[in-house]
């Protein structure tokens, strides 16, 4: 690494390890959030090289809706393991037992309950007054005014309006008991960069992001992966196969694959630059209504 | 300029991608003179707006656009529902784009008065200035409030947009105006560049490329400026610094001392300091998950690991032996107040400068800055958006250096110990004197053997509540009781401190702050005499009750809190001060029009609305007897 002159890459990776430092010494009990995509495996890789040699100061947790690809939670366990992460996984059993779906009850309500609250449910049953998300601010409007250490209320809120002043590298780390804080060490990260860095450290992603033949079933323009029997099918719709890949992951059925042939990270790369549309294209829940990524936000989405 | 559509493959794209250099610019300036709208064309004209962000673009333009059947490229940045609904911009939103040589982060700030503080966030870390100037207004108030600012933060390099210069004919005359009335201001700020340059965002001339619109201008485009502007990076030139974030202690064989680069450079064997405690050492190795490297440069994020077993922690700095920061718990520095609550001199804030979070407070309020004529004011207080020169204590020595020498450790931020909000944003001018040259001096007698005389345990029973609360009478009760069992104790009250010690004070929140903090110190003192030291005071402010009970040790602090309702406080009024207040003939009242923060977790509470004022001393007593202060 030249230090002379940093390269872009250079200074934001130097950056999300400074902001990773800052919180390990300053909360008393982080967790990181693990997505398993691909913002995710780079906020793995820099943690493991912001702590070297130790271990990282925190574990990872996993909210699992029970409606991840199939082909995640392999690689989730596999990565934790890898690279020695205590994993918790979370799962709000309130709505499994109220058979709570995103068929059934529209991806609104099944977000909130899946996700949303599973999450805050988590959080307050560890007591974590640290989170780590990969989010990025070049990936949605409202995420793009969101601070590195974004504050939450007890309740998990957020109050975009209100947010602390946030200058230099001079991040206020100060709650009160309950409180916490949101720490988004991917800040500028952009999703071009997300990509260059994967290729450049060669950090294993979940094969989903490469192009294979699936079964999909085309809907409302989307193509929809069946990862497992429970996407239910509409009379006379039959599973087709086609060579697709995921440019974002979440879950199955809520995530939309595009058809495309590129089974390399340099094939991915190439694709980007003559791509027509965001990769929150394939986020079905961002599309519910306006503003609705700042709405899931206040209450307590990451 | 163009990347999106060029025709390369994806490896030469990546290898150039890798090569490429970061600049951060922020773009400032008063309300509507299209700093979002400028951004959102830059976004456009570079092809990073997706054909779905097209679609809610085009969608939301029809909804609140202001730009006709045209799009309304602000609302791309624009990001928060209530920005969108009120067409204006709150706070600093962050847009990313590329060129062939440079990426781009773009902070967006607002040009509203009341955001000046986020319009500061913006600034603190962006290289370079766009200061936006509408051509059919010229310089406006938050022009210059904005160009000031960023002077204030550091910054070198200025752009000034001269926009919607379509809607002045591309005026010639009209831009050269502008541009020799911005510089008949903006020459004491020492930009290194300023770079005026006519556009129109809106249909972008002048943005991306040159345009035929202005055949006058013969300077270069926006994009293609900031492109080449070779933005100097002095942390590099400045001696090293490195603030301890973390220490890294992996197993007993390894101890690292884990931060980044603040400035300057280091190589193995060099030697080293601590500042604060001025221990010595040589780099013994410098460590990263990719390798031990040579030398280690500002920006990097490394782990250090020294030669010799010297004490360092979280917000030491480790820098170079030979050219070692100032450390002092005194400073002068330019503070921006960043809150509704006013800054009070004497009140305890945090300070986290570097990776060290340390109590202080302002001592003194030099000047206040007009940011329109920039005058010097003199100013009591500090309220929200004002600037101003001040000088600062802290609680510990802290290692510093001059903002303008080496701006990262050289700035911190206030924040208030009560709420928890980040209150303001300062940059440190210079050490006042070195904390090292003012030693306290070691007695022999200490304060356990004068207290061992008295057969007491020294304290403070400090007494707060509103005005008529019952506080004297009842802290006069508990003195007798005491002073008939030949305890040597002495009562500090309000209204009779107020006649000498605190004559000069009033009753605005700075006075109240300062005559609290006198009182504190007169107590410490005669705590330290081995006294009882009974303080009645309204004491309306928690901070400063903390401040109090922070100067003492752990014990010697009993918070008493007479807890009577404002009714019945008023229903005595036995001074007549109440209904003066109420009158409008007493200003600042506790209770009538200046708050009163009750404790959160007092040692004892007295509701004296259903106790007597007998009963109650006997119950501090009883809680005196109890806990061994008097043995």
């Amino acid at each position: 690494m030249s230090s002379e002159r940093m390269t872009h890459l250079r200074r934001l990776e130097a950056e999300s390890i400074f902001i990773m430092r800052e919180v390990a010494a300053e909360f008393a009990n982080p967790v990181m959030l693990y997505s398993i995509g691909k913002d995710s495996a780079v906020m793995l890789h820099l943690a493991a090289k912001a702590f070297y040699p130790s271990p990282p100061p925190f574990p990872l947790m996993h909210i699992d809706t029970t409606w991840k690809f199939r082909e995640m939670i392999a690689f989730r366990d596999a990565t934790a393991a890898r690279l020695g992460f205590k994993l918790l996984v979370h799962t709000n059993q309130d709505g499994v037992a109220k058979g709570i779906n995103p068929f059934d009850h529209g991806s609104s309500l099944y977000t909130h309950v899946m996700k949303t609250e599973a999450l805050k449910e988590a959080l307050t049953l560890h007591g974590f007054d640290a989170a780590f998300g990969g989010a990025r601010r070049d990936e949605e409007k409202s995420r793009a005014k969101e601070r590195v250490f974004s504050f939450r209320t007890a309740n998990h809120g957020w109050d975009p309006k209100s947010q602390r002043p946030e200058l230099w590298n001079l991040y206020n780390a100060r709650i009160r008991p309950g409180e916490s804080i949101r720490v988004f060490p991917l800040s500028n990260w952009t999703e071009l960069d997300i990509w260059q860095y994967i290729l450049a450290e060669n950090i294993p992603i979940v094969p989903l992001y490469l192009a294979a033949e699936r079964p999909v079933v085309e809907r409302d323009g989307q193509l929809i992966m069946v990862d497992d029997e429970r996407l239910p099918l509409a009379p006379g719709e039959v599973p087709q196969m086609k060579r697709v890949r995921f440019r974002t992951l979440g879950c199955y059925p809520l995530t939309a694959a595009i058809e495309s042939d590129a089974d390399t990270l340099e094939a991915i790369v190439g694709e980007m630059l003559l791509a027509r549309t965001s990769e929150r294209a394939g986020r079905l829940i961002d599309h519910d209504e306006a503003a609705s990524m700042e709405k899931k936000k206040r209450e307590g989405y990451f | 300029m163009n990347e999106a559509i060029a025709p390369v493959s994806a490896a030469e794209y990546l290898a150039r991608h890798e090569a490429k250099g970061l600049l951060r610019f922020l773009t400032c300036g008063s309300v509507d003179d299209g700093k979002s709208t400028l951004i959102g064309r830059l976004l456009y004209d570079t092809k990073l707006l997706f054909e779905d962000q097209l679609a809610t673009l085009a969608a939301d333009s029809r909804k609140h656009g202001t730009a006709g059947d045209e799009l309304d490229f602000a609302l791309l940045v624009d990001g928060l529902a209530a920005e969108r609904e009120q067409g204006i911009t709150i706070d600093v939103a962050y847009r990313f784009f590329a060129t062939e040589r440079r990426k781009f982060i773009v902070a967006d700030t607002p040009g509203h008065e009341q955001y000046t503080r986020n319009m500061a966030t913006g600034a603190s870390n962006s290289d370079v200035a766009v200061i936006l100037v509408d051509a059919r207004k010229g310089i406006l108030t938050q022009t210059r409030r904005h160009s000031f600012i960023v002077s204030l933060l550091g910054l070198k390099d200025v752009v000034l947009a001269v926009n919607k210069i379509d809607l002045m004919d591309y005026s010639q005359a009209v831009f050269d105006q502008i541009v020799a009335d911005y510089c008949a201001f903006a020459a004491e700020f020492g930009f290194r560049t300023l770079v005026p340059i006519p556009i129109s965002a809106r249909h972008g001339d002048n943005v991306i490329a040159r345009s035929a619109n202005t055949p006058w201008y013969e300077g270069p485009s926006l994009l293609e400026h900031l492109d080449t502007l070779d933005v100097e990076s002095v942390a590099q030139t400045r001696p090293f610094r490195l603030p301890v974030q973390w220490v890294n202690r992996p197993n007993l064989n390894f101890r690292g001392f884990s931060g980044t680069v603040a400035s300057g450079s280091v190589r193995v064997g060099e030697a080293v300091v601590v500042a604060g405690s001025g221990a010595t050492s040589r780099i013994a190795s410098i460590v990263t998950a990719d390798g031990e490297l040579a030398q280690a440069s500002a920006g990097q994020a490394v782990t250090l690991t020294l030669e010799d077993e010297i004490d360092a922690s979280r917000g030491d700095v480790i820098a170079a032996a030979d050219a070692r920061p100032d450390v002092s718990d005194q400073f002068a520095a330019h503070l921006i107040w960043m809150h509704e609550d006013s800054l009070l001199p004497g009140r305890p804030y945090l300070m986290k400068i570097g990776t060290r979070t340390v109590v202080m407070s302002v001592t003194e309020i030099k000047h206040r800055i007009d940011v329109n004529s920039f005058q010097k004011l003199a100013a009591k207080t500090l309220a929200l958006n004002d600037v101003a020169v001040v000088n600062i204590a802290t609680h510990d020595p802290i290692a510093l250096d001059p903002f303008a020498e080496i701006p990262q450790t050289g700035s911190f931020i206030v924040i208030d110990r009560m709420s928890n909000q980040t209150v303001g944003a300062g940059m440190v001018d210079f050490g006042l004197r070195r904390a090292t040259n003012v030693h306290w001096q070691a007695l022999d007698v200490t304060k356990a053997s004068r207290a061992g005389l008295k057969l007491q345990k020294p304290a403070v029973l400090w007494f707060t509540g509103l005005s008529g609360a019952g506080k004297s009478t009842i802290a006069n009760l508990v003195e007798k009781r005491l002073n008939a069992l030949g305890r040597h104790t002495y009562l500090l009250d309000g209204d009779n401190v107020r006649h000498g010690l605190n004559k000069d004070l009033g009753f605005t929140d700075a006075d109240r702050v300062e005559n609290i903090r006198r009182v504190a110190e007169v107590a410490r003192l005669m705590v330290d005499a081995g006294l009882i030291v009974l303080v009645s005071f309204i004491s309306p402010f928690r901070a400063e009750r903390e401040m109090a009970r922070e100067l003492l040790e752990s014990g010697e602090f009993v918070e008493i809190f007479i807890d009577t309702p404002l009714d019945v406080a008023e229903q005595r009024d036995v001074k007549g001060l109440y209904k003066r207040a109420r009158a409008g003939q007493i200003q600042n009242f506790t209770g009538i029009d200046s708050p009163y923060e009750p404790p959160v977790d007092p040692e004892i509470t007295i509701e004296s609305g259903a106790l007597a004022a007998e009963a109650a001393a006997e119950h501090i007593f009883a809680f005196l007897l109890e806990r061994g202060y008097l043995s």
